[in-house]
């Protein structure tokens, strides 16, 4: 084994690297060199038995001791996302700062794959994909929810109570002022939607396609630290980072599979009357992940892009029949206002200390934060994965400014709609109806509503399919120590244990499980937020280097 | 009979194709035909590769140390793939008309149990590709 690496090595050093090839990274680790091949599986050992182990005991010990599995996760979520509030907002600004910087420095011309490197995708179907994976199913229920929620508090003003504010609203509210208080809701929703999530999302994605593609890495989460750790990333080190990452993927992918299963029903038990019964759930559940299956089985060309792709011209048929149908003017109004908002309170939406707004600070935005911090390992994962080809200011534009774009024009259509809909009529069906429900009502006072509510359900169930088969090829390739050409078995195997995990936890333990794994996903944004903090450092050291390279 | 022989050929498992690579020498002798071995590779590293280039340039080495081992001519192919893991047969049967061959030469590994839920790679090229295929067990 020793002897065949040095002859490799040697052999490299003679014929010596082209000049705009990729530059791999000195290292004795060989990709593969503790997989296990049982049955003729290909896996990583110890990290595919791992992750797989504890998931399973994971969800057995949270149905088993519900009660207090409820009240541990209720009490850890909270508590990180109040305590380290500072931590959450302060990080994600400088993740914001750090993918702005590589947009106008020298370093964005560094390109994924080397200088000669071609686009796997065309920017179509790369911005389907990365943004199918990274928000999708979120925006078809935040989108109405969220402006209404944020207008309503902003609205109400504020309350103190012993000192403390005890009000919801964003800042300082806009108390009595219907177009002030919308305006404020938008920007606190488009925060929450926009730069923020995009740059911690752009961060991993990059990092790990820098170090996979330009330094010949495994794709897989502990090869983003190697500047940092070194050859520890093939030992413990590196088996934590990637189990880690497992973790808080399958239990976010499950746990928003099993709410959204419920969200699903609720809307087709609205539009149909077809019951919200387990029977309903489990049949909905296998649905989603047959579809998923059937996607990952015909690859990520066949399977995942063509359904992005539908997915997001269905999204984008929806939006513009409902910015053409529904209050046009308003709609542009509610938007252009909103976005202007959002840029004149980005500064003290974002702020990390100081804050008189504790509960909108905390509750929204760290929980938010350490929301799309968790989502971080898949979603990253998955984007590095489709971007070999890009330079860095390419990525930066596509994964951070278009997404931003895209976000500011959804919130106005969807939530610009909703709050005209109150403001006209304080009455409006849509205000209090139940969170799920509230895109199908919003839609039923618009025309062609019978339409446009099954398209609105079609899309929540694709959202749900493209986020599970992207979701299980990212965990199959990090159980698989990096490799992307791992039997098809274990991407069926992930596809399909997601659906269980999800089923079961909805089936025995209900909304109280779902919940208190779903805080454990979340509090997984905690770690993870020092990883990207760390992750930062790495990508510029590394970023720098190249260009020098380049430069020669 | 044949005037282009493709030998899709994968780096990862070089002891078990020897057999088919002395098959498609001595067919190519016959024939007179030429030889090719054509490669897919992830873009992502791989066991065999660090990147797509690296792999087209080891594919050429082994390339290299076949025609002289057979004293016939072995040029290459390679091509690359996302998921290499479904598209490995299409992309093989792309590459194999793209070079305009007129037979096929494989190695493959016994059928065993795994082959009833998954097909073997040269088993489904085989029955998709138009060509004439020789699988080497």
């Amino acid at each position: 084994m020793m002897s065949e690496r040095e002859v490799t090595n040697a052999e490299d050093s003679t014929i010596g690297y082209q000049e705009n090839a990729p530059h791999p990274i000195d290292t004795d680790f060989e990709l593969g060199q503790d997989n296990i091949n049982p049955f003729g599986l290909d896996i990583h050992n110890p990290v595919f038995l791992v992750s797989g182990l504890s998931i399973v005991a994971f969800v057995l010990i949270t149905l088993m001791f519900q009660a207090q599995a409820t009240e541990f996760f209720g009490w850890l979520r909270p508590f990180l996302t109040s305590t380290f509030d500072w931590f959450f907002l302060g990080a994600a600004n400088l993740f914001v700062l750090f993918c702005l910087m590589l947009l106008v420095s020298p370093l964005g011309s560094v390109r994924l794959g080397g200088s000669d490197a071609k686009p796997d995708y065309s920017y179509a179907g790369w911005f389907a994909m990365l943004f199918a994976a990274g928000m999708g199913i979120g925006l078809m229920f935040f989108g109405v929810s969220e402006p209404m929620s944020h207008f309503a508090s902003s609205l109400g003003g504020t309350a103190v109570e012993g000192g403390v504010r005890s009000d919801w609203a964003p800042l300082d509210a806009a108390a009595g002022d219907a177009i002030a208080a919308r305006n404020l809701g938008m920007a606190a929703t488009i925060f929450h939607w926009a730069l923020h999530p995009w740059a911690i999302y752009a961060v991993l994605a990059l990092a790990l396609a820098f170090f996979t593609y330009n330094r010949g890495l495994p794709l897989t989460l502990r090869s983003a630290f190697y500047p940092i750790l070194g050859e520890r990333i093939w030992g413990w080190w590196g088996h934590l980072i990637d189990i880690t990452a497992v973790f808080a993927t399958l239990f976010g992918l499950a746990t928003s599979l099993g709410f959204g299963t419920e969200q699903a029903l609720a809307g087709l038990n609205y539009l149909f009357g077809w019951g919200t019964g387990n029977v309903a759930k489990v049949v909905l559940i296998s649905a989603i992940t047959a579809l998923a299956l059937i996607s990952v089985l015909r690859g990520l060309d066949g399977g995942v892009k063509i359904l992005s792709e539908i997915n997001i011209g269905l999204a984008g048929l929806l939006l513009l029949f409902i910015i053409v149908v529904g209050p046009t003017a308003t709609i542009f109004e509610t938007t252009f206002a909103g976005g202007a908002a959002y840029v004149k309170e980005l500064i003290p939406l974002s702020m990390p200390f100081g804050r008189e707004d504790a509960n909108f600070s905390q509750g929204w935005t760290a929980f938010y934060w350490a929301w799309w911090i968790s989502w971080s390992p898949f979603v990253g994962m998955f984007i590095a994965r489709v971007s070999r080809g890009r330079t860095v200011r390419e990525f930066v534009i596509c994964v951070l400014i278009i997404p931003t774009f895209v976000c500011v024009l959804w919130m106005g259509a969807f939530g610009g709609t909703a709050i005209a809909q109150v403001v006209a009529d304080a009455t409006a069906p849509v205000k209090d109806a139940a969170l799920e429900l509230k895109l199908f009502v919003m839609l039923a006072s618009l025309p062609l509503s019978t339409i446009t509510s099954v398209l609105g359900i079609i899309l929540v169930l694709v959202f749900f399919v493209t986020s599970s088969d992207s979701g299980s090829l990212v965990i199959d390739t990090i159980t698989a120590g990096g490799k992307t050409d791992a039997p098809a078995a274990q991407r069926v195997f992930w596809c399909t244990f997601e659906g269980i995990v999800a089923a079961t936890l909805l089936l025995v333990g209900g909304s109280e499980a779902l919940n208190a794994l779903q805080a454990m996903a979340v509090s997984t944004g905690f770690p993870f937020t020092i990883v990207l903090l760390a992750l930062c450092v790495s990508l510029f050291i590394g970023l720098r280097q190249s260009l020098r390279e380049q430069r020669g | 009979m044949f005037n282009t022989i493709a030998v899709p050929f994968d780096l990862a498992h070089i002891d078990k194709q020897a057999k088919a690579i002395s098959a498609a020498a001595d067919l190519a002798k016959h024939f007179g035909a030429s030889l090719t071995l054509v490669g897919v590779t992830s873009t992502t590293p791989s066991e065999t590769a660090h990147n797509p280039e690296e792999f087209a340039r080891k594919l050429a080495e082994y390339a290299a140390t076949q025609s002289d081992k057979f004293g016939i001519r072995f040029d290459t192919h390679s091509t690359v793939s996302v998921d290499v893991t479904i598209d490995l047969e299409k992309k093989l049967d792309t590459a194999i008309h793209e070079i305009g061959a007129d037979l096929v030469v494989m190695a493959s590994h016994e059928p065993g149990f795994r082959d009833y839920l998954f097909r073997s790679h040269s088993g489904n090229l085989a029955t998709h590709t138009d060509l004439s295929v020789l699988i080497i067990r």
